[in-house]
């Protein structure tokens, strides 16, 4: 609890700068010296130890709260026996009443759905400033604090409580040490002054320094350069509303503001009354034994209780009696006087009273409304009050909701005593304490009631835990010769079929129809062949509005149905702002912008792919491009992937064979960069691992055999396989190359990631210069991935490197095998050209998302080397490790 | 030369006398002291000061002193108290 600036500068030694004597260093260092050495030793106490020690700590200060109160009272002249007796069996009972179950050695909390475990470090040595308001039950609570969480203590007590602090210590100590605390575990220093104190706070080998008292000890404990829990006055404005009972809402303030006579700094200074019950209120207050001054008496009372020239309370009346102020301001009251309450109109310097008064004066504002109340509340919480205290009764939670919103307090009571409220563990379910945080508003480092937490180190012990991960595809996949049969099973009153002109007058849309149950009403959008421009897609919403549509079956490659993706989602959503949806994410389940779940309509998007590359049927992702604005935008989500995938060869019977061999590599583009992906699991391996089999032995047939059905058949369900793994690990460098390359030279998909294909294996394959981190994985694994990959192809090799190399020699073979040219060079691009294209390439390929799963994070200078190698082609994917140390 | 050494064990009850004994011998002719904590789980503020003296003891005499079977718990302590470095710690 904090003193008051006035109180401590009556009781402040003078601010004088003296150095130190020899002979006083060294007594400092001797304290600090024995603290130490007794924090050190505590560090090996057990959880048993220390409450085995508090527990006798707490008899103790039982024991003794009267004696100390009683010495409080003489020495300090201040507050009210009794009530100090209640403060030091608070700071014992009370306290102990919640620490003696808290663990605060080894681990003390556990979150094993987190697989989180903090565990307690000891600080060390603590230097505590205690004050003169409340000195004993200070001491007690620090004392027992510091011993369930094994520090020592360096007490430097307010001088004008030194004898009943250093008894409260004294008494302390010898609980402690005879129940096996070390010796010098406390220590109270046998004089006061600031250099001391200064001297203490700068030492090394204090940890934290513990200030309770007024502005200048706190701040003085800041400005230290130690951490520092300070914690300083308050000016507790209290809004009495008219719901409130107020029976017991008068009782409260009166026990509060009168407990040992208003020095605790949590207790109400203004109160703020309703018109409509003010009147009542004193009243009921005056009943009760408080003395109403009139406007004269208040004038009076004002004057001599606070510094005209300070606008503080004046030291003589802090903790006096309401009789005694009474007599000394010249007022008559009744002898059982408990109270004096005088109305103020505005809070500042020209209402002195609206100032903190750590006596038994109230002050007390009629408000004529509840914005005018809260006004007023305000204005108190800003006049000193800033992040401590603040007191609503009410029977209205929007009131007490609205009022804590607009206190800045670490403590908001509602419907009790302010400053027992405060304390905690009496009215409420606040951590008993007897120093209030006060948060920045107060200048401190917490707005908690100040605890044993605050006496530890809490170190977080984080286990690696097992990151969730998720495979997704389209819940119903049809597949080989004559699936679009199963178009049939798909009732619907309204249908539009997507695709291109090629398709439709290859006649794949009349076969469609053909399948399509009858009664339904069908209608046919062709768009051109093309990525989708945002203009086709607003067609096509317009369309599936017009027809009411509740089914698209798009039939096409990647470009057709990524188009019918985005129109599903515009028709659904039509608020969706694509630009808005691309925006980039690092992790699916942490993207900022969401797709949206609530829907207008519903439609079902049944795919059917006439290439065998993209696995667009299959995939979450679409591209869409927007000509006006010259910029193209990649949409991720599984919202967008289809509701039924039909993956029939027949519609890939007449692909031409360019187009077979681009599509071909694209799928092996797919299968290999989501078998090495830092996403890669379990599921999607075994995808990628099938449709690279499947590549690897029936792309050469399909190509050398466009009328090979088994060829076809196999090749559209490694495409479709593939989608399947990398809808799920995503790709990798290569696909980032390969965009970059292929929108700057014009160059087809599958054509540029076959140029980059064998040295992106060969340069992941290599030990990384800069790994990606990737909790989804363990240990950089490409190049075993590869070499398994190798095995399951019967590539041979005894080695890792072997083997990696076999695999880049087939993939090299491979696309021999399907006439790709082998260099960009070939492609007949001058190196000129190429020199002058490559920084906006490699700008381009590191913008790109693609490699953010990649297993291996590309340095800029690393890309524009693969760009290089690609340039020229055959022969420079070498694998080349760093480390030959590699096994299996 | 031959090297001298003295291996001394410390029983946790008795480490302030076990450290002033062996402090007695360091002015004989051992160049070095090799102290057996093994046995022992905690150790308190007497025992500390004790042995700040005998490696100051220790030190003046160029007598090297190796602590055998110090606990973590115990080695963390002679770290925070800065004596760790004055000793040599075997296993």
């Amino acid at each position: 609890m904090g003193t008051s600036d006035s109180v401590q500068e009556r009781m402040q030694v003078p601010r004088v700068e003296e150095c130190l004597s020899e002979e006083r260093i060294a007594h400092l260092e001797g304290l600090v010296s024995q603290a130490r050495t007794a924090a050190v030793v505590l560090t090996q106490f057990t959880q048993e130890d220390v409450d085995r020690i508090v527990k006798s700590m707490v008899l103790a200060g039982l024991g003794q709260s009267q004696h100390l109160a009683r010495l409080a009272v003489e020495e300090t002249k201040l507050g009210v026996m009794e009530d100090k007796v209640i403060k030091n069996m608070v700071a014992t009972e009370f306290v102990y009443n919640y620490i003696k179950d808290k663990r605060t050695v080894g681990i003390i909390r556990e979150f094993p759905e987190r697989n989180l475990v903090e565990m307690a470090e000891p600080i060390g040595v603590i230097f505590a400033i205690t004050p003169i308001t409340n000195p004993t039950s200070t001491v007690l609570f620090k004392c027992i604090m510091a011993i369930k969480t094994r520090n020592a203590l360096i007490f430097s007590p307010h001088p004008g409580a030194w004898r009943c602090s250093s008894e409260a210590v004294k008494i302390m100590y010898e609980a402690a040490l005879k129940h096996g605390a070390p010796e010098g575990v406390f220590s109270c220093l046998d004089s006061h002054t600031l250099q001391d104190n200064a001297y203490l706070m700068r030492h090394k080998d204090v940890g934290l320094i513990d200030a309770t008292g007024g502005p200048g000890a706190v701040k003085a404990a800041y400005s230290s350069g130690k951490p520092a829990l300070g914690v300083g006055p308050g000016n507790t404005p209290v809004y009495l509303e008219k719901t409130a009972d107020l029976n017991t809402a008068v009782v409260d303030i009166i026990v509060s503001k009168t407990f040992d006579n208003g020095t605790i700094c949590a207790s109400e200074q203004t109160v703020v009354i309703d018109d409509e019950i003010y009147d009542l209120v004193l009243e009921k207050f005056a009943e009760l034994g408080a003395h109403i001054c009139n406007e004269q008496e208040t004038e009076l009372l004002a004057g001599t209780v606070i510094d005209p020239l300070t606008a503080r309370m004046q030291p003589t009346a802090v903790g006096q009696k309401a009789t005694d102020i009474a007599r000394l301001v010249g007022l008559s009251v009744k002898p059982n006087t408990k109270l004096l309450i005088a109305q103020v109109y505005g809070v500042g310097r020209e209402y002195p009273l609206s100032v903190e008064k750590l006596f038994p004066v109230l002050s007390v504002y009629r408000a004529k409304s509840i914005d005018e109340a809260l006004r007023v509340c305000v204005d108190v919480n800003h006049a000193g009050g800033l992040g401590h205290t603040a007191v609503v009764f009410s029977r209205n939670d929007e009131v007490i909701r609205k009022f804590s919103e607009i206190m800045n307090a670490g403590r908001i009571i509602v419907n009790s005593p302010g400053s027992v409220g405060a304390v905690g563990g009496v009215y409420n379910d606040l951590v008993p304490t007897f120093s209030f945080g006060c948060g920045t508003g107060g200048g401190n480092s917490t707005t908690d009631n100040v605890n044993i937490y605050h006496y530890l180190n809490i170190k977080r012990v984080a286990r690696r835990t097992q990151a969730h991960m998720w495979f997704r595809v389209p819940n119903q996949i049809y597949f080989n010769m004559n699936a679009v049969e199963n178009v049939r099973q798909f009732p619907s009153y309204s249908t539009i079929i997507v695709t291109n002109p090629a398709l439709e007058h290859l006649g794949y849309v009349d076969l469609v129809r053909r399948y399509i149950p009858e009664g339904t009403h069908v209608h046919v959008s062709v768009i051109p062949d093309a990525e989708p421009e945002v203009s086709t897609v607003t067609q096509g919403v317009e369309a599936l509005n017009f027809y009411k549509a509740d089914q698209i079956i798009a039939l096409g490659g990647g470009s057709v149905i990524d188009a019918a993706k985005i129109m599903k989602l515009k028709y659904e959503s039509p608020g969706a702002d694509l630009e808005e949806l691309a925006t980039p994410f690092l992790d699916l389940r942490k993207r900022v912008i969401q797709y949206p779940t609530e829907r207008i309509t519903r439609v079902r998007l049944i795919a059917i792919s006439t290439t065998s590359g993209t696995g667009s049927e299959v995939t979450p992702f679409a591209v869409l491009t927007n000509k006006e604005r010259g910029s193209k935008v990649t949409l991720a989500d599984y919202s967008l992937s289809p509701d039924v995938a039909i993956v029939d060869p027949q519609f890939v019977m007449s692909m031409p064979r360019g187009l077979t061999a681009d599509t071909g590599i694209d799928c092996l583009t797919h299968a290999l960069e989501a078998g090495v992906s830092s996403y890669a699991s379990a599921y999607t391996d075994a995808n990628a691992m099938q449709a690279i089999r499947l590549v690897f032995k029936y792309l050469p047939l399909a190509y050398q055999h466009p009328r090979d059905e088994e060829a076809r058949c196999m090749m559209h369900n490694a495409a479709c396989i593939a989608a399947m793994a990398f809808s799920n690990a995503s790709v990798g460098v290569n696909h980032a190359l390969a965009h970059a390359f292929g929108a700057r030279f014009g160059v087809a998909h599958g054509r540029a990631n076959a140029l980059m294909l064998p040295h992106v294996v060969a340069y992941n394959a290599a030990v990384p210069t800069k790994f990606l981190p990737s909790p989804y994985q363990k240990g950089y694994v490409a190049h075993k991935k590869y070499a398994t990959v190798a095995d399951l192809l019967g590539l041979g090799g005894h080695s890792i490197e072997e083997k990696v190399q076999n695999l880049v020699a087939a993939t090299e073979k491979l696309l021999d095998q399907l006439d790709f040219p082998r260099s960009i060079a070939d492609l007949g691009i001058s190196l000129e050209e190429f020199t002058r294209a490559m920084p906006d390439l490699t700008k381009l390929a590191f913008d790109d998302p693609s490699w953010l799963s990649n297993p291996r994070m590309p340095l800029m200078s690393e890309l524009a080397e693969l760009f290089w190698k690609a340039y020229q082609g055959r022969g420079m994917a070498v694998v080349a490790y760093a480390s030959r140390q590699q096994t299996v | 030369m031959a090297m001298t050494a003295v291996w001394l064990k410390i029983d946790e009850e008795t480490v302030v006398q076990a450290l002033q004994h062996a402090g007695g011998r360091l002015g004989s002719v051992e160049d070095e002291v090799v102290l057996d904590f093994s046995s022992v789980r905690r150790i308190d503020p007497s025992a500390l000061r004790v042995m700040e003296q005998f490696v100051g003891i220790a030190d003046d005499k160029n007598v090297t002193i190796v602590l055998r079977g110090v606990s973590v718990d115990i080695y963390k302590v002679l770290k925070l108290v800065k004596l760790a470095p004055r000793f040599v710690f075997s296993n």
